[in-house]
């Protein structure tokens, strides 16, 4: 039988998918065991005993100085920014993309300039918005807008555009005006296709969002890491990967989730 | 005079042309069939009769007035595909044309209004046979139950004209005629002015009152494009015999090749 025609069955698709998290779990525990044995106050390579304890003294005893429990006081002021940021680029990108994909007038306007504003590298343009907005919330969220916001428009206006040619005749014909088409064609339509665009977006959200901590914060999951980075505090910076990463994982699937529940349609192919 | 007045009417893209000097009279309530090879203007010649093309010369006249140049609720239109709303369900779907008629800035009906929205909206599915369905999505139903679905959605306007793009050339023959009857029965209760695109010589040769068979006349076989189509057999139905057909049938086979050549 040829490769491609080999399918796993339900139980090694499992075992396989595994296997790669394990195996990478093995490779540190055995670096990690050896580099102890010979100095045991390595820091490059903690064991899980060195993590649990740094786990234990960020997240669940008060720091000394300030009296927080620091893992959580940086986790929510990540989740701040990051919801704030995304929610807002979400907003703009659902009203100008909804804009330039309906209205051929706006299209001629706006799409020239949101195709070029994507096009400019959010990084660079960091030290204007520290320069403008200070060094407070307002520039760290506005960074995750305008990274995030015009790829969004612009996906919200494709896939406007890409709503078949014969709805947008059928609804005039059932006497819609153009507020109506969007409302009630449009909008409905490009929802579910505006969360699968925020998922896309959150990786490069996660992205800005830990530049900008890491360069001008005094909490904030990204902070945090660069700031203990000055120790080697592996012990640390470790487990705070783990948990951006679980906390990714967690607001993905929760998108996905409320997107398969809200728009039933959408997800059973009736698009 | 006549409901729809078509005078020396021209189509033309650029060097190609379309559709060359164009005449008709259509009645209300009569029922055309409109037959032709591809590319030979039946679909721009029913999208100028929805408003989505404009003539490039000559007279397209509705009640003695120029067409609207923009679709609007007084033509009703259904496509081979697409022409029902997703994310909808089957009620949902032939009530948009009644909320947003009656509501230009919410265009959703609640209420004692949506009450009796949804009576006349049952009545409709029930004359097209979707009662079953009336809470499916369209993506769950069948391919003939979906075009059954966007004729309710487009009569329920009580449309002026009703225009059909290839409406069953998706279907099952077996769907096909029940399709067919239903069509006619519809047209019978509503005495609604029909245009009816198809590929089927046959499907045009019986349903309705009026064919009309779109062809070229004129053929350059170096330049295909050269010549436009216009009207070549303007026949009442029940006056056409087989010889008849196979004469427009071997016409527009020869159309055809020559188009495809």
């Amino acid at each position: 039988m040829r490769l491609i025609n080999r399918t796993p069955g339900r139980l090694t698709a499992t075992a396989l998918g595994v296997l790669p998290f394990l195996a990478i779990l093995l490779i540190y525990g055995l670096a990690s065991q050896q580099r102890l044995a010979e100095n045991p106050n390595d820091k490059l390579l903690p064991g899980l005993e060195q993590m649990t304890a740094a786990v234990d003294r960020m997240a669940f005893q008060a720091d000394r100085r300030s009296g927080d429990y620091l893992m959580w006081v940086d986790t929510v002021a990540s989740l701040e920014r990051l919801g704030l940021g995304i929610g807002v680029a979400a907003l703009m990108a659902l009203v100008v993309g909804m804009l330039n994909g309906v209205l051929p007038l706006v299209r001629a306007n706006l799409a020239p300039l949101v195709s070029a504003l994507s096009m400019v590298p959010p990084l660079a343009i960091l030290p204007i918005l520290f320069i403008v907005f200070g060094l407070g919330e307002l520039s760290k969220v506005m960074l995750i807008v305008i990274g995030t916001a015009p790829i969004m428009m612009r996906d919200v206006a494709q896939r406007v555009r890409e709503l078949p040619a014969e709805q947008l005749i059928k609804i005039q014909t059932l006497g819609a005006n153009s507020w109506q088409i969007i409302t009630r064609m449009a909008l409905p339509q490009v929802l579910p296709r505006l969360i699968d665009a925020v998922r896309l977006s959150l990786g490069p959200a996660w992205l800005f969002l830990i530049a900008a901590e890491a360069i001008a914060s005094t909490e904030g999951l990204g902070y945090r890491i660069f700031l203990v980075r000055r120790y080697l505090a592996m012990d640390v910076i470790l487990p705070y990967v783990i948990w951006i990463t679980i906390l990714a994982i967690v607001i993905d699937q929760c998108l996905r989730f409320t997107n398969r529940r809200l728009f039933p349609w959408y997800n059973a192919g009736g698009h | 005079m006549s409901f729809i007045t078509v005078k020396n009417l021209w189509k033309e893209y650029g060097d190609q042309v379309v559709l060359e000097n164009l005449n008709l009279e259509v009645k209300q309530g009569e029922f055309c069939t409109l037959v032709g090879a591809s590319g030979c203007g039946k679909s721009t010649f029913l999208k100028m009769l929805l408003g989505q093309e404009t003539q490039s010369r000559g007279d397209l006249l509705l009640d003695g007035d120029t067409f609207p140049r923009e679709p609007d609720r007084h033509r009703g239109i259904v496509f081979q595909r697409y022409s029902v709303f997703p994310h909808l369900t089957v009620r949902q779907n032939v009530l948009m044309g009644l909320e947003l008629e009656q509501k230009p800035l919410l265009g959703k009906l609640f209420g004692q209004a949506r009450k009796a929205a949804l009576e006349k909206v049952d009545a409709m599915l029930d004359s097209v046979g979707l009662t079953a369905s009336a809470h499916k999505w369209p993506h769950e139903l069948s391919g003939g139950m979906q075009q059954r679905l966007a004729i309710a959605q487009s009569l329920i306007m009580r449309p002026r004209v009703l225009l059909l793009d290839e409406p069953f050339g998706a279907l099952d023959p077996g769907i096909r005629a029940d399709m067919h009857e239903l069509l006619l029965k519809l047209w019978q209760e509503t005495g609604t002015t029909i245009f009816m695109v198809t590929h089927d010589l046959h499907e045009g040769f019986y349903l309705g009152t009026r064919l009309l068979v779109f062809d070229k006349v004129r053929n350059d076989p170096h330049d295909p494009q050269a010549y436009g189509a216009t009207i070549t057999y303007d026949l009442p139905i029940g006056q056409t015999d087989r010889k008849l057909l196979a004469d427009i049938d071997q016409s527009v086979s020869e159309t055809a090749r020559n188009q495809a050549a």
